[in-house]
């Protein structure tokens, strides 16, 4: 059972891309910002793609809105390192897509089609794909010595491993054969070769929906399959870049079981793809104060007794006790709770890294915050 | 929220939105209503919450309760509530049959993800309103376990961008009934949270947004706070270690109790802090005591209790 320093990967010049993932609210974002301002300062040009960050932590490192592009951020000790971040827009990198996949005219008729609309903004995985296709842009301008990646709050971890596959998938699949069957053989005479089953989606969705909506479809499909080489090629390309030498994965967690669950499907998985995984970061860990004497703190239980009894006594000294156990005993229950998932995992996946941080009383929003964070992720 | 017959309850992702649903529904069942759970996000988060196996895609007795009550569950998926409206509405069962072996309703859905909130939040409709043979409703108040906060007014408003896309047709009229059912004042929408950052920053954002989309707003949810103990002071190391030793537990612990307290302080500052800023929303909160998850049956009736005597229900 091995403790993983991040410090020491953050700091080796072999590590090039850094991925956090795991499932929503468990402070990956931060656990992305702390890494990346760690590299920035151990003298690495850096930058960190972040998704959905909390407004604050955001401001703190000078990002307003959704950019692309990357800003440096101030407040960096002085040394060689750098540290940039960018927001993720999605919509815009999903255009850049079709604009290097497609000529202007026809990536014109794709952006004009309602149907573009909801697939560029809301087909599930999209966001994962744009941040898979964003790392892989960022990759290719070979300016950063360290590329850390935050992926999307995806309530399941796995969404963000299948998302270019899955939209491949979508692209290349049976409907969209039979739905670009009139448009590619042009128009009437196809009827002849269409498929009873295309007869059949064309009966109900046309009854439903009326039949504009289907011709809708049937050219914005058809615009569409002109990329669909481009877009499969991209997808594996993505998925290698994944696997190379120099990446590494970092599964985020909080000490609850569902959580803990995702991050144990998200280590089974990454093992399954030969990906590389780091190990898991678990964030917001309470811990009971280590007494002076190194004894063991008292237990739950315990504590709320002895307060039971000291509560009878009018006595100052006995009223701030009992105060003190209380608070002691919340402490102690918060902290059993979450030393018994994360010892759940251990016991699940002897062989992963793990490091545990400790909760801390605020939210962190600015880069001492980060600071503070990053040296908490270091084994010492 | 008094006349709420359909409760949507929503929050970010974490906060425990399906727990809250589950003990609204069960406070509501103790009065005696005969109370519907739904959810739509195909994660059989009911059935792990109740204990039993996955649900199928038809209501299921979940428990009892006093006073004739009774809670009832339903996991609705997209594809079923496609075939039963294509049945409904037009009779067309078997080629519906035959578009979920092509994949087709999968498809669909995926370019148009709109559509298949559509269909379930037309099923919601479908459960909240129907009446049975003798003219009475089949369920005297529904509970739905919504998308998360960063997906609610979408999927709420669905049917309008399905009626921008489907400008004419049968689909078209049909969502105007749901549009008008989720706006009336039978449909309130709670809001769950914790009180930190990001969650208090999310239940702002999405309560102005369903406000200005014309929802209305029922309660906040404030899930898992920490007890709010009286520990100011508590901080003297004399008097705890005086204290300890009249415990007769080892004084040595003083100074680490002490450090815990003066934590403890910081985190109920920050929380009170959070708490103030979902002041301004200006609608009643309910305080729901932390149980570690996974929550258990005796657990949920006591989050229940403790909503029942809150006094936010009907």
């Amino acid at each position: 059972m091995s403790t993983l320093d991040l410090a020491a990967l953050v700091r080796d010049p072999r590590t090039k891309v850094l991925v956090t993932c795991g499932s929503g609210g468990v402070g990956k974002t931060t656990t992305a910002a702390a890494l990346a301002l760690l590299g920035a300062e151990a003298g690495r040009r850096t930058v960190v793609l972040t998704i959905d960050p909390a407004r604050r932590l955001a401001q703190s490192m000078g990002l307003i809105e959704l950019d692309n592009t990357p800003h440096e951020v101030k407040g960096v000790a002085d040394g060689e390192g750098r540290l940039y971040a960018a927001m993720l827009d999605m919509k815009r990198t999903f255009d850049d897509v079709v604009l290097a996949h497609s000529t202007p005219d026809r990536a014109e008729a794709i952006f004009a089609n309602p149907f573009y609309q909801s697939l560029s903004s809301s087909f599930a995985g999209t966001q994962e794909y744009m941040a898979m296709e964003k790392l892989g842009q960022l990759v290719a301008t070979g300016e950063w010595e360290l590329i850390v990646v935050d992926t999307p709050p995806s309530r399941s971890a796995l969404d963000f491993l299948d998302a270019p596959n899955r939209l491949g998938r979508f692209l290349d699949g049976r409907m969209i054969r039979l739905i670009t069957m009139p448009a590619r053989a042009g128009g009437k005479t196809g009827m002849k070769v269409m498929s009873a089953g295309f007869g059949v989606f064309a009966k109900v969705f046309g009854k439903v929906l009326g039949g504009d909506l289907l011709r809708d479809l049937s050219a914005f499909v058809a615009a569409l399959e002109s990329m669909f080489g481009g877009f499969r090629e991209r997808a594996q390309q993505t998925y290698e870049l994944l696997k190379r030498p120099g990446t590494s994965f970092v599964v985020v967690s909080s000490p609850e079981p569902d959580a803990l669950r995702e991050a144990s499907y998200f280590v089974e998985r990454l093992s399954d793809e030969h990906m590389p995984l780091a190990g898991l970061v678990v964030n917001r860990v309470h811990r009971m104060a280590t007494p002076e004497d190194g004894s063991e703190p008292i237990g739950a239980a315990r504590a709320d007794a002895a307060a039971d009894r000291l509560t009878q006594s009018a006595d100052p000294a006995a009223a701030c006790a009992a105060a003190a156990l209380r608070v002691h005993a919340e402490v102690a229950r918060t902290a059993e709770h979450g030393a018994r998932m994360v010892r759940r995992f251990r016991t699940a996946h002897p062989d992963v890294a793990v490091i545990e941080v400790p909760a801390l009383p605020a939210d962190v929003h600015d880069l001492d915050g980060l600071r503070d964070i990053g040296a908490l992720l270091s084994a010492d | 929220m008094s006349q709420a017959r359909l409760h949507v309850v929503t929050g970010k992702g974490g906060t425990g939105k399906t727990t809250v649903a589950a003990a609204l529904a069960l406070s509501l069942a103790g009065q005696g209503k005969r109370v519907l759970l739904i959810e739509v996000e195909g994660r059989q988060a009911i059935a792990q919450l109740f204990g039993i196996p996955a649900l199928p895609y038809s209501e299921q007795r979940l428990a009892s309760a006093p006073n004739g009550g009774s809670l009832w569950g339903l996991a609705i998926d997209a594809e079923e509530a496609m075939i039963e409206y294509l049945d409904m509405f037009y009779g067309l069962k078997r080629s519906a049959r035959g578009l979920k072996r092509l994949g087709a309703v999968d498809f669909v859905t995926t370019l148009a993800p709109g559509l298949r909130d559509v269909l379930l939040t037309g099923k919601v409709k479908e459960a909240a309103t129907r009446t049975n043979a003798d003219g009475h409703r089949a369920y005297d108040a529904v509970v739905l376990d919504a998308p998360p906060t960063g997906r609610i007014g979408k999927f709420l408003d669905a049917t309008r961008e399905v009626a921008n896309l489907a400008k004419i047709g049968p689909i078209n009229r049909q969502s105007v009934g749901v549009i008008e059912f989720l706006h009336a004042s039978t449909t309130a929408v709670h809001l769950v949270t914790l009180l930190e950052e990001m969650p208090v920053q999310e239940t702002l954002d999405a309560a102005a947004e369903l406000a200005a989309a014309g929802f209305h707003l029922g309660a906040v949810f404030v899930n898992r706070a920490r007890p709010d103990l009286d520990c100011s002071g508590a901080t003297d190391l004399e008097l705890i270690a005086a204290g300890l030793a009249r415990a007769d537990l080892p004084v040595a612990h003083a100074s680490a109790l002490a450090g815990e307290v003066t934590q403890y302080t910081a985190r109920l500052a920050t929380e009170r802090e959070n708490k103030l800023r979902l002041d301004a929303l200006d609608l009643p909160h309910v305080q729901l005591p932390d149980r570690n998850p996974p929550v258990d049956l005796a657990e949920l009736h006591e989050l229940a209790e403790v909503i029942a005597e809150s006094g936010v229900l009907p």
